[in-house]
């Protein structure tokens, strides 16, 4: 029983460590499915976690920050995207200068609006995502197995955790059941051919542009108000870049994208939880968990597993033949 | 033009000043930066006191990356600061690098006790047994009978930190559980709070009910997870009590301020060589405010008082990780 409650606790944790990876990993999804290769997931989360905090500490509504952080992701993508569409630059390039230019713009605006030193105050009351609480979830809590698992396990997340899992089904039926998602992932395979079709690859590649933004804004805002309570600096800590591991980990595809993530998200909880794990009588070391999401990327790229085969136009500007 | 103009003058200018100024000080923050409500928050508290006590001005640099290390030492030296007072261990290895170059100037090292040069006065703190105290308080407060301790980056430093604690915490109940987690081994680690938070809820769900977190901006997070979740935690380096009044037991202080001011107060005369600031020199210490003067009764500030002397007089000894790189009462 004992073990049982312990897994439920770690569970939970992946939940929670899983939810900003899974929101980072399907913005990404959606910005390569269309040929725009973006490592500035890791500065678009940045700068959301930084707005949706400091307008939430200001007017002491979180929902006016996740719009504000939702929006200064979108600024960010928009950067991204006359760089590398309109502009035709280097993707890798301009995604790396988004990280920088976030992880330094956020501490300075922090530190001359707010003056705590590159962090904004405390949420309390209105500023955070509270957990919302299941119906029933206090009666049934005393069932075994299914209680815990109810009240514990799925109740009790702030309402960004289940708009991440729903969009996960969203994206799989936009992806492949809509007109829109089939010219999004035609424009990542074989831009000159939906041109032909006579349909706008520049404004399809804004599009899945733009979906990265708000997605990676929400995950910002979920760091800073749901999980946290403030901004503090550099607070993404590298969660952008698994998530892009995760992504390629799922082949660019949505459903495994969640395993993925869930996986990554579970590795960190059980690093978290069991500082060295005692496998008879082998000890595995908590930095070989940290370091397995970027092992187990590696293998994939690698070709041991399966290969993953990015969108065949991922990088690569499109020229229109004249 | 007008812009170069300019430009070319403000240089000018700052050329000059540098000249004028000769014996002004020079502070470098580590990569923390100079708000981390910690460490070097601490450091910037004490220069600022000298500065609004004596008028006096000084140079200050918030180093971004390893490489700046020795560059911005060499700039200051080169500018004619002095004294330069540089903040944490990973400082050591560019000191011990520049200072040969540069006999006339003295520098401070904070947190370093080991180099061997004429010029450099190093200040090192016995944060054990400051922990050790706070281990006590935590022990005391604690009824589960299980306490924690949240680390930052896993190095010796924070060790020693944590082997203080557990020492204390055993001194109180020797059969009390010590759950001690770090956070990392990058410096990412002193900058993570979401994993702050996700170690506090793992280590309250493992029943700890005081949770002493030494993890710089890291610690942010796991302060306000135990508010959050109704246990009390403990703060280090600067007084945190404030940051959730009520639910902060205490903070261990680590008196970086004093060395900074004392270091600036001394100007060009400081005395150089190894200097160790314990309890009984006030480098560290218990926070008591009003912030958490309900949290602390009577028997537990005696408790304290009483193994305070004990230490200062030698009834007590608080063993250090640094010793041999082990702790008697903590696995890591």
């Amino acid at each position: 029983m004992e073990f049982f409650v312990t897994l439920i606790q770690v569970l939970d944790s992946t939940i929670r460590l899983a939810t900003p990876l899974l929101l980072a990993c399907l913005a990404g999804l959606y910005s390569e499915r269309a040929g725009i290769f973006d490592i500035g997931l890791e500065g678009k989360m940045l700068i959301s976690a930084f707005f949706s905090a400091a307008v939430a500490a200001v007017t002491g509504s979180v929902w006016l920050g996740l719009l504000a952080g939702i929006g200064a992701s979108l600024v960010l993508s928009a950067l991204h995207g006359v760089a590398s569409i309109t502009f035709r630059g280097n993707q890798l390039i301009s995604g790396v200068a988004i990280n920088f230019l976030a992880s330094g713009l956020t501490v300075l605006i922090a530190q001359s609006w707010f003056q705590q030193g590159g962090r904004t105050p405390s949420l309390f009351g209105g500023g955070r995502f509270e957990p919302i609480e299941f119906p029933f979830a206090e009666a049934i809590s005393g069932v075994p197995i299914i209680g815990p698992i109810y009240s514990e396990l799925l109740s009790g997340h702030s309402i960004l955790v289940y708009i991440a899992f729903l969009m996960v089904p969203l994206t799989w039926w936009i992806l492949y059941r809509t007109r829109f998602g089939l010219r999004l992932r035609a424009v990542g395979e074989n831009p000159a051919a939906v041109d032909t079709a006579g349909v706008s690859v520049v404004g399809l590649r804004f599009a899945a542009v733009a979906i990265c933004g708000v997605l990676c804004g929400i995950a910002g805002a979920y760091l800073a108000t749901a999980l946290q309570a403030g901004f503090v600096k550099e607070m993404t800590a590298g969660r952008g870049f698994i998530a892009l591991a995760a992504l390629i980990f799922a082949k660019w595809r949505p459903w495994h994208a969640m395993w993925a993530c869930l996986l990554f998200g579970l590795l960190q909880a059980v690093a978290l939880r069991f500082q060295n794990i005692d496998l008879g009588g082998v000890v595995i070391p908590v930095q070989v968990m940290d370091a397995l999401p970027y092992i187990l990327t590696v293998v994939i790229l690698a070709g041991f597993v399966g290969k993953a085969i990015p969108p065949r136009a991922g990088g690569e500007p499109y020229v229109k033949e004249r | 033009m007008t812009l170069m103009k300019s430009l070319m003058g403000a240089a000018a200018a700052v050329a000059l000043t540098a000249g004028a100024a000769l014996a002004e000080p020079a502070l470098i923050f580590d990569l923390g930066g100079k708000f981390d409500k910690s460490f070097n928050e601490a450091a910037h508290n004490g220069a600022q006191r000298w500065a609004n006590e004596t008028g006096g001005t000084y140079r200050e640099i918030e180093l971004q990356s390893e490489a700046q290390r020795e560059q911005a030492l060499r700039r200051f030296a080169e500018a004619g600061a002095n004294p330069i007072i540089t903040m944490g261990f990973a400082m050591a290895d560019p000191l011990s690098a520049v200072a040969g170059d540069y006999p006339d100037t003295k520098f401070v090292a904070v947190d370093v006790n080991w180099l061997d040069a004429p010029n450099i006065r190093q200040v090192s703190f016995a944060e054990h047994e400051g922990s050790y105290l706070v281990g006590m308080m935590a022990a005391m407060a604690s009824e589960s009978g299980t306490v924690g301790f949240i680390g930052g980056m896993d190095i010796p430093l924070i060790r020693h930190f944590g082997c203080g604690y557990a020492q204390g915490a055993k001194a109180v109940n020797p059969d009390i559980n010590v759950v001690a987690n770090m956070t990392g081994t990058t410096p990412a680690a002193w900058n993570d709070p979401v994993k702050g938070s996700e170690l506090t809820k793992a280590q309250i769900s493992q029943g700890a009910d005081v949770i002493y977190a030494a993890a710089g901006g890291t610690g942010v997070g796991v302060l306000q997870t135990a508010a959050d979740e109704g246990i009390l935690s403990i703060g280090v380096d600067s007084n945190q009590n404030h940051l959730h009044p009520g639910k902060v037991l205490t903070s261990m202080l680590k008196r970086v301020d004093v060395a900074v001011y004392d270091a600036m107060t001394a100007g060009t005369d400081l005395e150089t060589g190894k200097f160790a600031m314990g309890l009984a020199e006030e480098g560290v210490g218990v926070a008591i405010d009003d912030n958490n003067r309900e949290l602390v009764d009577a028997q537990m500030a005696d408790a304290v008082e009483a193994a305070r002397r004990g230490i200062i007089d030698g009834d007590i000894s608080v063993v250090s990780y640094y010793e041999n790189d082990s702790c008697p009462a903590l696995q890591f």
